[in-house]
């Protein structure tokens, strides 16, 4: 083991934690991945656990919950010092996991998900009618209002979430650990997830909440363990823990990124006033539009909006991800039917889905193969990009873009979510688009990754790239944009020139404030 | 030393070793190789022959498992290819010209690659999930095979077209060469040009794939194209080898042995990552077994059950969590502390795999003991 200069030294508490950690280390093959980390759930707490992409969280979440084993370090359970043998038995001891991305059937029942491996038989056939009363019990004591014999397909992500959470308490969990539960909810899905959180936490239960909204971690958490290149580097009651000190913990060094990136943000070059480069009139298709758009060289379009609102709809219309019924699109100068991605990337479109694992990343093949992917579709199969070139690209964006591992032939499903976008971006300017569309391209990376995503954009804008950014963080949607497209309930509802424009403002037109929408200008 | 023990071909070659060692021990001609007129005979000579079809119908299927997708009529589609040559150079008067036997094979070649065009058209534009698509003419095409024949067994009796199966060509049966020629251009095919890892990104994530601009319905439909016409050749070597079409009998339970080859060879049926050295193997993997029954006398009755059961060993062997439980089992080690997930020790073993052969006769895939 190394010796660290600074021991971050423990809050000293009087009460038994229900789960600790203690010295934890874990190796892969030549990386340490975690180095003598500590961390104490204590019960009826909600403890944050805060790091930038690649600290470790991840890997200490995976010991706790068995996948993993430790070299160094021990755990115990209630005060015993234990061996986590796996999933299966780590949930035996109360631990219970909600992962990041849903992993429960969209086409069996909620009562089936919620009781998934846990059916109670009777003479040799599962009890249905205790399933569903079981069900009913948990969701209740959850206040959740959800029918449990409906498909779970049948509902919205955010309700998903919650049903998994409820799968994860039914088993008398004394210890549940949310991964990054809110990336994929829109505010008010927030409040309702934290509303079971505080229900959870009141009947005793430790909970382990990753995030990377600080935001909701300030709202929700009791107690902040911060993590950084896998190494504690400290524990502390949220209450005591200055906001500024926990981002300057979790980076490693001053704010001054973040305040760079306010300096440098919003380039000034602003659009070019020529002729667009995409325009979009009428655009629709089912419940979607119809929607103008005008996107221009140089220029970056914000598009804000609720989950749900209707943000992505329009960016897969664009890219031919999903066919628009009706409506014309003019690319420079051309109209054109965007029929297929490939037809949008010939046209020099690029977009980049927000979800990167199932509609982005080819998960079993390197970071080289998924850098030039796009670039080989557009060239077709038959003229392969020579190897060496490719690992010469491939090199080009690891340095350029500091992906990490800087290994291109690293298989991309292990790395980092911040990196992962990274590869997904490489893959995108490579083809070097003229109109780039980034759905939620910042969501589920860290702070000094975020950083670094939105100086790209703008420099992209800068050198005379179109790009429309979807984002559902509305500060960063204002800080970016040129122009501002708000969605409303599928349609675009007012589109405002970002001079001064605040969140606040863009709030009272994403609620429906009819008045200000008109006050506000340039609806298109 | 490394690099050779973590090669996933290495396990299906030991097994072909060990069958081949194991039929000499009974039957001690089993390795004679006699020259008879400048060609070579002999048992392993007879293997290499009638591995022929189970390889090229291995190759196309290897293809298509990579786009996640399955074809169960390759054995239809050998028997209709077979019917369809064989009828024709039965009509003609002169089934010795040259030109009339390349007018069978293009007819039955033809007749093959419509039959992948069809599977491709269900599978791509109509949805319908592969292995559904092709059990349509996996029944069907025996069907069509019997209205070509007229329900009869067709004689043919050429000697060009005897040379496609049953031929010799520089001393060696012109089948294996024709079915290992066929085995490179498949490999320059598929890693020379980037068809190989657009398959395998359809394969890994269909959606991912279309949305990166990928046009994987074409490169779907092409491999079953390809899957297709690989199986009409494969009718053509054995109606040729047998110098008759059977409608019921030619290329029966071809896409069993053809699956098989695929998966000892150690590509996933899950889709995504392939080896065609892995089918290669495979496809001789099988035929050993076959040609081992059939020297040993074993009783007709329990062959297939002796055939499932080295099956299953080999895909017990390859299996990762299968050889570390033996290890524990026989070693009684104590369950040694590892921090290394099982997946970080896969990759490795890829890393190393890659970087010595380029060339990409490697297979990379897992999950071999949960396939059949």
């Amino acid at each position: 083991m190394l010796t660290h200069t600074s021991e971050p030294t423990p809050i000293s508490e009087s009460r038994r934690p229900t789960v600790e950690l203690r010295g934890i280390t874990v190796t892969f093959p030549g990386v340490r991945v975690l180095d003598g980390v500590s961390l104490r759930l204590f019960p009826g707490e909600v403890h944050a656990l805060l790091g930038e992409n690649g600290a470790g969280k991840s890997t200490l979440i995976k010991v706790l919950t068995g996948v993993y084993r430790p070299i160094a370090g021990e755990i115990s359970v209630a005060g015993t010092v234990v061996t986590v043998r796996n999933p299966a038995h780590a949930q035996a001891m109360g631990i219970s996991t909600v992962h990041q991305e849903i992993n429960l059937a969209t086409n069996l029942s909620v009562a089936e998900n919620v009781m998934l491996g846990r059916e109670r038989r009777r003479f040799g056939a599962i009890d249905r009618k205790d399933m569903h009363r079981r069900t009913a019990e948990v969701l209740a004591q959850l206040h959740l209002d959800v029918d449990p014999g409906s498909l779970l397909g049948s509902h919205s992500l955010a309700v998903q979430q919650l049903i998994s959470i409820a799968r994860a308490v039914q088993v008398d969990a004394q210890v549940l650990v949310l991964d990054e539960p809110t990336s994929s909810l829109d505010a008010r899905e927030v409040d309702e997830l934290f509303e079971v959180i505080d229900r959870i936490r009141a009947s005793g239960v430790a909970v382990l909440f990753v995030s990377h909204f600080l935001d909701q971690v300030y709202r929700i958490s009791d107690r902040i363990t911060v993590l950084r290149n896998g190494r504690l580097v400290g524990e502390h009651l949220t209450a005591e823990l200055p906001r500024l000190q926990l981002v300057s913990e979790m980076l490693g060094r001053s704010l001054d990124v973040l305040d760079e990136l306010d300096v440098s943000a919003r380039s000034s070059t602003g659009p070019d006033e020529a002729r667009p480069f995409l325009a979009a009139a009428g655009l629709g298709r089912a419940a979607v539009g119809p929607i103008d758009l005008e996107l221009r060289s140089g220029e970056i379009v914000g598009v804000a909006g609720l989950l749900g609102s209707g943000r992505t709809e329009v960016a897969r219309m664009l890219y031919g991800a999903d066919r628009a019924q009706h409506g014309t699109v003019v690319v420079d100068g051309q109209e054109m039917r965007v029929r297929s991605p490939h037809v949008a990337l010939r046209a020099g479109i690029a977009f980049a889905s927000e979800n990167r694992r199932s509609e982005g990343l080819i998960g079993d093949l390197s970071v080289r193969a998924n850098i030039v992917l796009a670039m080989q579709s557009e060239r077709g199969w038959a003229r392969a990009i020579p190897r060496r070139q490719q690992a010469e690209i491939a090199d080009r964006y690891i340095k350029a873009l500091d992906i990490r591992p800087a290994n291109p032939e690293a298989i991309v499903r292990n790395l980092s979510g911040g990196n992962q976008q990274k590869v997904l971006l490489a893959r995108w300017l490579l083809t070097a688009p003229k109109l780039l569309i980034l759905d939620e391209p910042t969501r589920g990376i860290d702070v000094g990754a975020k950083a670094e995503i939105q100086r790209l954009i703008t420099s992209l804008a800068e050198e005379g790239m179109s790009v429309l950014f979807i984002s559902a963080e509305l500060e960063e949607v204002v800080r970016l944009s040129h122009r501002i497209v708000v969605m409303r309930d599928r349609h675009k509802v007012a589109e405002v020139v970002n001079h001064d424009t605040t969140v606040n403002d863009l709030i009272s037109i994403i609620a429906g404030d009819a008045v200000a929408t008109a006050g506000e200008g340039g609806a298109a | 030393m490394k690099a050779v023990l973590s090669n996933r071909l290495l396990w299906p070659i030991l097994v072909l070793v060990a069958l081949l060692i194991a039929t000499r021990l009974q039957a001690p001609t089993f390795f004679d190789i006699r020259v008879v007129r400048g060609n070579l005979f002999g048992s392993l000579i007879n293997i290499a022959r009638n591995t022929a079809p189970t390889l090229l119908v291995g190759l196309g299927m290897t293809l298509v498992i990579a786009t996640r997708g399955i074809d169960l009529s390759v054995g239809a589609v050998a028997a209709m290819a077979g019917a369809a040559a064989t009828m024709f150079l039965q009509g003609t008067n002169e089934p010795n010209r040259i030109v009339n036997v390349l007018l069978a094979v293009g007819i039955g070649l033809g007749l093959a690659l419509l039959a992948g065009a069809w599977n491709g058209f269900l599978v791509t534009v109509l949805g319908i999930q592969p292995i559904i698509a092709t059990l349509v003419l996996m029944t069907a095409g025996r069907g069509l095979a019997q209205l070509i024949t007229d329900e009869q067994i067709i004689t043919v009796h050429s000697q060009p077209y005897k040379l496609i199966g049953g031929g010799y060509w520089l001393g060696l049966p012109f089948s294996i060469i024709l079915a290992c020629a066929i085995f490179v251009l498949t490999a320059l095919l598929t890693r020379r040009t980037a068809l190989g890892v657009l398959l395998e990104s359809v394969g890994v994530n269909p959606e991912a794939s279309r949305l990166a601009g990928v046009r994987s319905r074409s490169i779907t439909w092409t491999v079953y194209i390809i899957c297709a016409i690989f199986a009409g050749l494969a009718g053509l070597m054995i109606t040729s080898n047998a110098t008759a079409a059977d409608p019921n009998g030619t290329g029966l339970f071809l896409e069993i042995d053809a699956i098989l080859a695929v998966v000892i060879g150690g590509t996933s049926l899950a889709g995504g990552r392939f080896s065609l050295g892995g089918t290669l193997v495979g496809a001789f993997i099988i035929q050993t077994m076959t040609t081992m029954i059939l020297t040993l006398g074993i009783a007709p009755e329990i062959t297939l059950v002796y055939k499932a059961a080295i099956v299953a060993v080999v895909c017990l062997i390859q299996s990762q969590e299968a050889r570390a439980l033996v290890r524990r089992l026989v070693f009684q080690r104590p369950d040694k502390v590892t921090s290394d997930p099982p997946a970080a020790v896969d990759r490795e073993d890829e890393v190393v795999v890659a970087a010595v052969d380029a060339t990409e006769l490697v297979s990379v895939a897992s999950d071999v003991t949960g396939e059949p």
